[in-house]
C-alpha cells in the first residue's frame, strides 16, 4: 500500500513538474501573470510529492518490507535501525529518490523565499528547475522505480554492503547531493538569465547565496567522504583520485571558481558571460558525476551496481540539459553587455587569475578522469590514470593559486598596485619564511617540498587574516574595537575559508612528509615501534556484533623507552569483521587521536600459526585536514549570514545599491 | 554569434560521443600483455590423481587451449561442461589449477569430470602471475610454437566458445598445417 | 666482500622464506627496512587488478598481496626499481602502472594540462588587450575618488 502511494506521488510530481516546466515560460514570454503564478504552487506541490515518495520508501525500509525489490536487494532485517534508514540512499533507486527530493526542495525554497525576485525571472528559474525535475523523475519512473514489487515475497533481504554500514558514510551522500543539486539553482538562474538576455549585479546577488550554500554542503560532503575513507578503508588514505571522488571534486572546483567570479559580477557588473558559463558548467559537472557513478563507464571503488540502460538514459538527459544550455549560451551570450573595465593587476584581475587556475585544474581533472575512456573508445587500449598523474599536473597548478590568494584580497578594485600589496605582506612573508627555516633546522627527513609547503601554509593562514587586520587597525588602535564589531560577515567568512585552505596545506605537508608506517607479522607478546610509541599485541578474541562477527585484537600502547615497557598509556582494539549477510570483510582501524596526530593500527590476516599481519601508522597533523575543511565550511556559513548575501537576497527596498535592483528591475520594486 | 562562444558546446559534443561509445566498453577487462609472446617457462606437478603434470615444453608442437580454473571459483563450474566438448573435438586442453588445495582440486575434478589431458597445480599462484592471471576463470589459446594468441577473461559460454575461441584455434591450426605442408 | 656475501645470503634466505610465505598466503616483509621501503614505494604505484582503483599497497585482495611479495622478491634478488616495474608490466601490461607512461597513446593526456593552461592564459590575455583598447586611458583612482568610494562602501555596509 505504502509503496504504491509512493509510486503514485512520483507520478503526480512528474506531471506537476511538466506543467511547471512549460506554463510559466509561456507566461513570462507573454507577460501573462496568471500563467506566471502557476510556478510557485507547482514547485511546492512537486516538493511535497517527492517528500511523500521519499518517506514512503523509508517506511518500507524501516518495516523491512521485502516485497519491495529495492528493500530486498539492499536491506536485512537484522540491520540496526540507523542503517535501515540510511539504507534508503545506499542503493541506486533510493539515492536517486533522495536526489529528486533535494532538487525539488531547492525549487520549493526559491518559490517560498525568493519572493523579492522579479516575477518573470522567478518564473523562468522555476521552469528551468522543473525541466531538470522532469528528466530525473522520468529517469526514476522509467528505469529505476524504487517501489517495484517482487513476488513471491522473500523472507530475508540481501543486506547492505558492509562498507556502507558506517555513520560517516551513511550521512555523507545527503550532503554531497545537497551540494551537487544545490548547483542546479545556479544553473537555472543562468539559463533564465540567458533567456531574459540580461545579467546584472542583482542577478549575482540572488545567485551567490544559493551557490555558497551548495558549496558549503558539497565541501562538507567531500570532507565526510574523505574522512570515511581514512578510517574505514583501513590504510589511512583520504584521497585517491578515484573517478567517483573526481566526480564530486570537479563541481567543487568549478563551483569555487563560480563563487569568486560572481563577486566580480556583483561588484563590478562585468565577467558576465564567463560567470554564466561557469554556472552552467558547475551543474553540468554534477550531472556528469551522476553519469560516471551510475553508468559503469569507469571503474571505481565506490560505483553503484551499474546498468547500461540507465547509462544511456542519463547520457540522453546530459545531451539535452548540457547541450541545450551550452547552445543557448553560444547564441545568447553576446547579448550580455560587458560592464566595468579593469586592469590585470586589480582585485578583479586576481579573481580572474583564481578562475583561470581553478578552471584549468578542473579541466585537468576532467581529462585525467575520462582519458581511459577516451583511449579505450578510440583505440581499444587500456590505460590507468592514477594519483601520480594528478599529483604531477594538479599540484603545480595549485601553487600559484595558493600564493596569489593572499595577495588578491589586498588589491583594490579596477587598478591596483602590486608592489604596495606585497609590501603590506612583508611581515607575513618574513614569518612564513622563518617558519620554513625553523622547521628545516629542527626536523629530520625534510625535503624542499616540505619546507615549501610549510612556508606556503603559514603564508596563507597569516595572509588570510591580513584583510581583517587592515580593516580593524587601518585607522590606528583607536576605534579598532568598534571596527572589529562592524566587520562585514562576508570579510570574516572569506578569512575563515582562506585560512582553512592554509590549514589543509599545513596538514598535507606534515602528513606526507613525516608519516610513519610499519608492517609486521605479530604474535601475542610481540612489540612494534611506531613514532615514539611501542605497541604490544596482547591477544585476539572473537566478538559478535548485531550482524557481524569480528576478530578483535587487543594492543597495549606504551611510550617507547630504551629499556622496559613502562606504563600502559592506552589500549587499542582494531577489528576485522565478517558480516552474516555479505561475503565482504571489513577492517576497523583503531585510531587514537593525539595532539600531534593519529596513532592508527590495523589488524590483517592471521597466518594460521598464531601470527597476525599488523600495520601501524603514525599520521601527524591529519586532523588539520578535517579542521581546515571545517573552517572553510564555517567561513561559507558566516558569509551566508552577511546581510548582503542572506538567503533570499536583499529586498529592493532595503538595498542602497543605486539602480541595480530598483532600476534594472522596476517590477521588483512594486 | 562569436565562434569562441561555441567552444564549450563543441567540447561537450566530443565528450558526449566518447561517453556514448564508452557505454559499450568493458573497463574491467584488462587485455593481456602476453599476446604474441611465448608462454612463460614453468613446470608444475599435476593435480593429485589427474596427471600428467604441465610444463611450458608441453605447449609446443600443437595448437592448445589452457584453462585456468580453481575449485573455489563458482563461474568455473558454469563453463566446465564446455571443456569436455572441446576435448571431444580433439583439441588439446590443459588445466592450470590456480591457488587451490590439492584435496579440493582433485575432489572437484572427480565430481565434475576431467576434460584436461594435462593438469598443473599452481599452489602458490606464481605461475598464474607469470601468465598475467588476475581472475579465474581465464582461458588462453596457444599456437604450435608455444606463443599465446588469445586470452579470454571470465567464464566461457557457448557464444564465446563458438565465436572467439574455436575460430581462433582453427585459424591457428590451418596456419600450422600450411606451414608444415 | 664479506658484506656482499652476507647480503647475498640474506637475500637467499629471504627468497626461501618468501616462497614459503607465498604458498601460505602471507605478507613476506623484507628484513632490511631500506629494501622494504623501496618495495613499498613501488607497491604504491602499481594498480591492483582485481579491486579497481587501488594500488596493491592499499588493497586487501589476495592477488595484491601476492604481487606485493613478488615485488619484494625481485628487490631482494637485486633488481633495480625499473627492472621490477618491467617485470610486472611484462606480465600485466601498462594497465598496472598508476602513472601512465608517456607514449603515443598518452601523449594527449600528458600534453593536455599544459595546453589547457596555455589556452586559458591566451584567452585571458586577449580579454585584457581588448578591454584596454576599449578604454585607452585607464588612470588609477585619485585619492579624492578613493575617499568617495570608501564613503559609499561604508554607507552601504551600514545601510
Amino acid at each position: 500500500m505504502v509503496a504504491e502511494l509512493g509510486h503514485f506521488a512520483l507520478i503526480v510530481a512528474m506531471v506537476v513538474a511538466a506543467v511547471q516546466a512549460t506554463v510559466p515560460l509561456v507566461g513570462a514570454a507573454r507577460g501573462a501573470d496568471e500563467l506566471i503564478a502557476v510556478a510557485r504552487p507547482a514547485a511546492l506541490i512537486q516538493f511535497l510529492m517527492a517528500g511523500v515518495a521519499f518517506f514512503a520508501l523509508m517506511y518500507c525500509f524501516v518495516q523491512s518490507d521485502f516485497s519491495v525489490l529495492t528493500v530486498f536487494q539492499s536491506s536485512h532485517s537484522l540491520k540496526p535501525l540507523l542503517y535501515k534508514v540510511t539504507g534508503v540512499w545506499g542503493n541506486h533507486e533510493g539515492s536517486l529518490l533522495l536526489w529528486i527530493l533535494i532538487l525539488t526542495g531547492f525549487g520549493a525554497a526559491v518559490a517560498a523565499f525568493g519572493t523579492n525576485l522579479p516575477p518573470t525571472l522567478a518564473a523562468r528559474v522555476l521552469a528551468v528547475q522543473a525541466m531538470i525535475g522532469v528528466g530525473f523523475l522520468a529517469f526514476i519512473l522509467f528505469t529505476s522505480n524504487p517501489f517495484e514489487r517482487v513476488f513471491p515475497v522473500p523472507l530475508e533481504g540481501r543486506g547492505l554492503n558492509p562498507l556502507l554500514q558506517d555513520p560517516g558514510l551513511a550521512i555523507h551522500p545527503p550532503f554531497l547531493y545537497l551540494g551537487y543539486v544545490g548547483f542546479s539553482l545556479a544553473f537555472s538562474f543562468a539559463v533564465a538569465a540567458l533567456i531574459e538576455g540580461r545579467v546584472d549585479p542583482a542577478w549575482a546577488r540572488w545567485v551567490r547565496p544559493w551557490t555558497l550554500a551548495a558549496w558549503c554542503f558539497l565541501t562538507t560532503g567531500i570532507t565526510l567522504g574523505s574522512w570515511w575513507a581514512y578510517y574505514e578503508l583501513g590504510w589511512g588514505g583520504f584521497w585517491f583520485w578515484d573517478p567517483v571522488e573526481n566526480a564530486s571534486f570537479m563541481p567543487w572546483l568549478a563551483g569555487t571558481a563560480l563563487l569568486h567570479s560572481a563577486i566580480v559580477v556583483e561588484r563590478r557588473d562585468t565577467l558576465k558571460a564567463w560567470t554564466i558559463l561557469l554556472a552552467i558548467l558547475t551543474f553540468s559537472l554534477s550531472l556528469l558525476g551522476t553519469f560516471i557513478v551510475r553508468s559503469g563507464v569507469l571503474t571505481s571503488v565506490h560505483a553503484f551496481a551499474t546498468d547500461p540502460a540507465r547509462g544511456l538514459f542519463i547520457l540522453g538527459f546530459l545531451v539535452v540539459v548540457i547541450g541545450g544550455s551550452l547552445a543557448l549560451f553560444a547564441v545568447r551570450a553576446p547579448a550580455l553587455k560587458a560592464g566595468g573595465l579593469f586592469a590585470p593587476i586589480s582585485r578583479e584581475g586576481a579573481l580572474v587569475l583564481n578562475n583561470l587556475l581553478l578552471a584549468t585544474a578542473c579541466a585537468t581533472v576532467l581529462l585525467g578522469t575520462l582519458y581511459p575512456l577516451f583511449l579505450d573508445a578510440l583505440t581499444g587500449e587500456k590505460v590507468s590514470v592514477g594519483p601520480p598523474f594528478f599529483n604531477a599536473t594538479f599540484g603545480p597548478l595549485m601553487v600559484p593559486l595558493l600564493v596569489a590568494m593572499v595577495v588578491g584580497p589586498l588589491l583594490p578594485w579596477k587598478r591596483g598596485d602590486l608592489r604596495g600589496a606585497l609590501e603590506r605582506l612583508r611581515f607575513t612573508f618574513l614569518v612564513a619564511a622563518s617558519a620554513g627555516v625553523t622547521v628545516y633546522a629542527m626536523a629530520t627527513d625534510t625535503s624542499l617540498a616540505a619546507i615549501g609547503g610549510i612556508i606556503l601554509a603559514t603564508w596563507i593562514i597569516l595572509g588570510g587574516l591580513r584583510p581583517l587586520y587592515e580593516r580593524v587597525f587601518r585607522g590606528g588602535v583607536a576605534g579598532s574595537a568598534e571596527r572589529l564589531r562592524a566587520l562585514p560577515r562576508s570579510a570574516i567568512g572569506m578569512a575563515f575559508a582562506h585560512c582553512g585552505i592554509g590549514v589543509i596545506v599545513m596538514g598535507l605537508t606534515v602528513l606526507l612528509t613525516w608519516q610513519v608506517e610499519r608492517d609486521q607479522v605479530m604474535r601475542v607478546g610481540d612489540a612494534m615501534n611506531v613514532s615514539g610509541y611501542t605497541i604490544v599485541l596482547r591477544g585476539v578474541q572473537s566478538a559478535a556484533g548485531p550482524n557481524y562477527v569480528a576478530q578483535r585484537a587487543n594492543f597495549d600502547v606504551h611510550r617507547t623507552r630504551s629499556e622496559g615497557l613502562g606504563p600502559v598509556l592506552m589500549t587499542l582494539h582494531p577489528e576485522k569483521r565478517s558480516y552474516v549477510d555479505s561475503p565482504q570483510v571489513t577492517t576497523e582501524a583503531a585510531i587514537e587521536p593525539t595532539v600531534m596526530g593519529d596513532l592508527y593500527v590495523v589488524v590483517g590476516d592471521a597466518d594460521g600459526t598464531g601470527g597476525y599481519a599488523v600495520r601501524g601508522y603514525f599520521k601527524p597533523f591529519v586532523h588539520w585536514l578535517w579542521f581546515g575543511a571545517a573552517l572553510m565550511v564555517a567561513g561559507g556559513v558566516v558569509s551566508l549570514t552577511d546581510r548582503r548575501h542572506r538567503v533570499g537576497a536583499p529586498s529592493a527596498r532595503k538595498s542602497r545599491d543605486p539602480g541595480a535592483l530598483a532600476g534594472a528591475h522596476p517590477s521588483a520594486a512594486e | 554569434m562569436r565562434p569562441a562562444l561555441a567552444v564549450p558546446l563543441v567540447v561537450f559534443v566530443v565528450v558526449a560521443i566518447a561517453l556514448a561509445v564508452g557505454l559499450g566498453l568493458k573497463p574491467r577487462e584488462i587485455p593481456s600483455a602476453l599476446i604474441g609472446k611465448p608462454v612463460p617457462t614453468f613446470a608444475l606437478e599435476p593435480v593429485q590423481d589427474f596427471g600428467p603434470g604441465l610444463s611450458s615444453e608441453n605447449l609446443k608442437g600443437q595448437v592448445a587451449i589452457v584453462n585456468v580454473f580453481a575449485s573455489w571459483c563458482v563461474p568455473c563450474r558454469v563453463e566446465h561442461g564446455l571443456w569436455a566438448e572441446v576435448a571431444k573435438l580433439g583439441i588439446p586442453i590443459y588445466g592450470l589449477n590456480y591457488k587451490d588445495t590439492p584435496k579440493n582440486a582433485s575432489a572437484w575434478l572427480a565430481q565434475l569430470g576431467n576434460p584436461y589431458s594435462r593438469t598443473g597445480a599452481d599452489l602458490g599462484g606464481r605461475v598464474g602471475i607469470d601468465w598475467g592471471v588476475y581472475g579465474v576463470p581465464e582461458t588462453f589459446v596457444v599456437d604450435e610454437h608455444g606463443m599465446i594468441q588469445l586470452k579470454f577473461i571470465g567464464p566461457v559460454d557457448r557464444a564465446a566458445l563458438d565465436n572467439q575461441i574455436l575460430p581462433k584455434v582453427r585459424e591457428l591450426q590451418s596456419k600450422a598445417a600450411r606451414a608444415a605442408g | 666482500m664479506m658484506a656482499a656475501a652476507r647480503g647475498a645470503l640474506a637475500a637467499l634466505m629471504f627468497l626461501v622464506l618468501a616462497t614459503a610465505a607465498l604458498a601460505q598466503g602471507l605478507e613476506a616483509t623484507l628484513p632490511d627496512p631500506a629494501l622494504e621501503a623501496r618495495a613499498r614505494e613501488l607497491h604504491k604505484v602499481l594498480r591492483c587488478l582485481v579491486c579497481q582503483n587501488q594500488s596493491i599497497h592499499e588493497s586487501n585482495a589476495e592477488l595484491a598481496r601476492d604481487l606485493r611479495n613478488v615485488v619484494r622478491e625481485r628487490i631482494a634478488a637485486g633488481d633495480t626499481d625499473a627492472q621490477v616495474m618491467t617485470y610486472v608490466v611484462a606480465r600485466y601490461g601498462d594497465w598496472v602502472l598508476l602513472r601512465p607512461p608517456l607514449n603515443a597513446g598518452t601523449l594527449v593526456l600528458w600534453l593536455g594540462p599544459p595546453l589547457i593552461l596555455a589556452t586559458a592564459l591566451l584567452g585571458t590575455g586577449v580579454y585584457f588587450v581588448r578591454s584596454r583598447r576599449a578604454i585607452p586611458d585607464m588612470k588609477p583612482l585619485t585619492s579624492e575618488e578613493q575617499a568617495r568610494v570608501a564613503a559609499l562602501l561604508g554607507e552601504e555596509r551600514q545601510g
